[in-house]
């Protein structure tokens, strides 16, 4: 890339907002409503999902006090079906699955492989306005009297034994997975086909790898849930008994196509949280990702496996004995490529300049966190272990340390990452700090007594348990306060900083990649020539080399 | 999806204009009209394999149930009409036919046949509705809808029914199994019917496309929505080609 094609903003201090970008670009909410840019709808996106970030986290608080008591005595237990039931549909769905790809992927996928959007903006469009319906439709379900089937939907519960709002809020789930399948073929073709000169497959940053991978999972995984959810709908609508035991159906058959979907469905969303983190931890320890194409090909692998392990939710269930065994060696084979992630990262930061910024707090969190939480996966993959250990809160707090020690600190890495890039603000940097280790205690403090819990039976989904375990509960509880804390603060401060945070400047973090080549905030069109990728990912030499001799022209 | 690749960019600047526009569709943030082409037609088969998936989950459930209930399947699946599948497979292939030959003419630049083509695969498309509509109100007439109307008479007492041959032939069910066949025309009205909801899309979409056609709008060079819309065309055809055999060949015995 010659350097006078980038427009590059001089170091912090003497930085200032450019002129021209794309916020301020064009004026007033029809030009945010029916914009194609792929910068604004991800910041679209960004507003939506925190908004159901926070209602999904609202839910999550009321089961936490109501399990402060062994008693069910906040709500009586049909409401607290509801409340696991919204907490779940919501975090998953409108939360978990389009958090990083749409907002950050969806921001940098094309400034990283130097397009100037992503390959069909209006489709991109159509995806946030699928999920706004999908997100009414939740809302709908739940001030009509809510849902309580479980987020999993489980038959014949789902289509036979409840009288509550299923069919709503299947539409919904429905609705938001076509907005998902969108994204993914978006960026699989965006990959494919609008790679800048020069760009080659593994000179892409891999937080583009991941997302990759994790887009072949929404195309491939998602239509089958809409199908299995439209079988659950027209059950309930005309009774056909194609789940119906009484009428020859098979219940089995819907947990086949469901988590068919939604075992695929937790890569499809802890994927992009681990690009976050390669960036991150590059960055922070101004070192090449250590063994770059095998962690790229690990995200591969991870979606390629992920396909085949589905059956190990279903080991209860009367699935045969020999089939239990090969998803259960199936499922032990995905520890692999995770596994070399963290290993590679690890050699990263070995010997590496690492200092502490705010988003290596909370990659450093992810590491520890998702290590715990993939581990304890292992255990439930081993049979034997898993016939103990199944549906008692052992599982909730594995899936929880994945999803929220993993993707959400990951999430949280990205969005203190690229603030700064989306913003062309600072966050204040001791404040953030101090919310990432709030984060950490608040989470560990939740999670860990579930893994005791769950290890001396405490089932999951009750509104009351056995007083003997009410200490962890108590404790569990007081963590997720100080978790709800540590969430809610960076509300706060980044709001604060749009207005008062410092001028960012191009490349506040010296970063590599070409989306911090260009001003913060970046122009409509991103760049101003197609630039020409003439080096490797992460290659902090060059970036040295380009700063030197570079001729900075302030946009 | 075709929308979104063929309407003209109007609202967003152009900041960098190329030397190598010469359509009107050209895109802005793609660098060439070829790219733009490839893009488009790369993201019509990603989506044609979301659909595969999508009818996928049904096509399981049939060989999921169809190796469990397989005397329903086939005694149920003799009691649909033959002659008017195997004529609407025919109606099917010619319209996929004409499709094609559209996409020729689209591509050499011939605006009267493209539109005589487009015509054509709407035309035919509607007579395989039309036929369908008589099919679906025969199984209605037969209390074979599954839902609370649903009727196994038929395959209990088939000796009641002279007036069709196939079921008259067919040894009686136990009603058990023969309860298992509002499953198979689960299955049926299911695949079918979203095969049906397919093609209906498919003429809206023609409908439009033979409008701009008209106006000339595609045989300018510029062939990526014919050209895409072939494609889901085919793919909806070859869905039916499957469909065909197997809900309505199960262990046909006509020499009996």
């Amino acid at each position: 890339m010659s350097a006078t094609s980038i427009v590059s903003l001089p170091d912090q201090s003497t930085a200032t907002m450019p002129k021209r970008h794309y916020i301020n670009n064009e004026h007033g909410l029809l030009s945010w409503l029916l914009t194609a840019d792929h910068k604004r709808i991800a910041i679209l996106y960004l507003i939506s999902i925190t908004f159901f970030f926070f209602i999904g986290g609202a839910f999550a608080g009321l089961i936490r006090l109501e399990l402060l008591t062994p008693q069910s005595d906040l709500v009586a237990a049909d409401t607290y079906n509801k409340f696991f039931t919204m907490h779940g549909i919501v975090m998953i769905f409108l939360f978990l699955v389009p958090s990083v790809p749409a907002t950050l992927g969806n921001f940098l996928i094309p400034i990283m492989l130097g397009a100037k959007d992503l390959a069909f903006p209006k489709i991109n469009l159509l995806s946030w306005y699928l999920y706004m319906i999908g997100g009414t439709l939740t809302l709908a379900a739940l001030v009509l009297g809510g849902v309580d089937t479980g987020w999993t939907f489980t038959t014949p519960l789902s289509t036979h034994y409840l009288n509550t709002h299923v069919v709503t809020a299947a539409t919904a789930i429905f609705v938001a997975g076509f907005s998902s399948i969108f994204t993914g073929l978006n960026f699989i073709v965006t990959i494919h086909r609008m790679r800048a000169p020069g760009m080659t497959w593994f000179r892409m940053p891999l937080f583009v790898w991941s997302h990759y991978a994790a887009s072949l999972l929404m195309v491939l995984g998602t239509p089958v849930l809409a199908i299995a959810i439209v079988l659950v709908a027209l059950e309930r609508l005309i009774g056909i008994g194609v789940f119906d035991p009484t009428k020859g159906g098979d219940p089995l058959l819907f947990q086949h196509l469901f988590w068919f979907y939604s075992h695929p469905a937790v890569y499809i969303m802890i994927l992009p949280g681990m690009g976050v983190i390669s960036e991150v931890i590059s960055t922070f320890s101004r070192k090449r990702v250590f063994g770059y194409s095998a962690v790229a090909f690990s995200s591969v692998a991870i979606a390629l496996f992920g396909f085949f392990v589905w059956e190990h939710h279903m080991f209860i269930m009367g699935v045969s004995n020999y089939s239990a065994l090969v998803f259960s060696l199936l499922t032990m084979l995905v520890a692999v490529p995770s596994a070399i992630k963290v290993f590679n990262w690890a050699f990263t930061l070995q010997k590496g300049s690492i200092t502490f910024e705010t988003p290596m707090l909370y990659a450093f969190a992810f590491i520890g966190l998702f290590t715990i939480g993939g581990l304890t996966g292992v255990f439930l993959g081993a049979l034997g272990m898993d016939i103990h250990l199944t549906e008692t809160y052992f599982i909730v707090a594995h899936f929880h340390y994945v999803m929220v020690g993993g993707m959400l600190m990951a999430f949280l890495a990205g969005i203190h990452f690229w603030w700064p890039k989306m913003t062309g603000r600072m966050y204040p940097e001791s404040l953030s700090k101090l919310s990432a280790v709030t984060s950490f205690i608040g989470f560990n403090l939740t999670f860990m007594p579930q893994f005791i819990l769950g290890y001396l039976g405490m089932p999951r989904r009750y509104a009351s348990y056995p007083a003997e375990f009410q200490v962890l509960n108590v404790l569990s509880t007081a963590g997720a306060t100080v978790l709800g804390v540590g969430f809610m603060l960076p509300l706060l401060y980044l709001g604060w900083s749009l207005k008062y945070g410092a001028i960012a400047g191009a490349n506040p973090w010296q970063a590599t990649g070409l989306e911090w080549q260009i001003q913060s905030p970046p122009l409509t069109e991103n760049f101003i020539e197609t630039p020409i990728m003439d080096h490797e990912a992460y290659d902090y030499e060059w970036l040295e080399n380009k700063t030197k001799h570079e001729v900075t022209t302030v946009g | 999806m075709d929308s979104a690749l063929t309407t003209p960019h109007t609202h967003e600047a152009h900041a960098h204009e190329h030397e190598h526009i010469s359509l009107p569709q050209h895109r802005h943030h793609f660098e060439t009209e070829e790219q733009q082409r490839e893009a488009g037609s790369f993201g019509m088969w990603l989506f044609l394999l979301t659909e595969i998936m999508f009818f996928g989950g049904m096509f399981f459930a049939y060989l999921l149930y169809r190796n469990w209930y397989y005397p329903a399947f086939a005694a149920a699946s003799n009691q649909l009409n033959v002659p008017m599948g195997a004529t609407n497979t025919v109606i099917l292939i010619s319209s996929g036919f004409f499709m094609a030959l559209g996409v020729w003419a689209s591509e050499v630049r011939k605006k009267k046949t493209l539109v005589i083509m487009l015509l054509l695969t709407t035309i035919f498309g509607c007579a395989f509705l039309g036929v369908k509509y008589f099919e679906y109100k025969e199984k209605y007439e037969l209390h074979h809808i599954p839902g609370n109307n649903f009727s196994i008479a038929m395959f209990v007492n088939p000796q009641n029914y002279p007036q069709y041959p196939d079921t008259y032939a067919e040894k009686p069910l136990a009603p058990d199994m023969a309860q298992k066949t509002q499953i198979f025309f689960f299955l049926y009205f299911a695949m079918t019917g979203m095969h049906a909801l397919h093609m209906i899309i498919g003429i809206g979409l023609l409908v439009w496309l033979i409008i701009r056609a008209q106006r000339g709008d595609f045989t300018n060079g510029y062939v990526a929505p014919i050209e895409n819309f072939g494609l889901y065309w085919h793919f909806v055809d070859i869905v039916w080609l499957f469909l065909f055999p197997l809900l309505y060949l199960i262990n046909r015995h006509p020499l009996h």
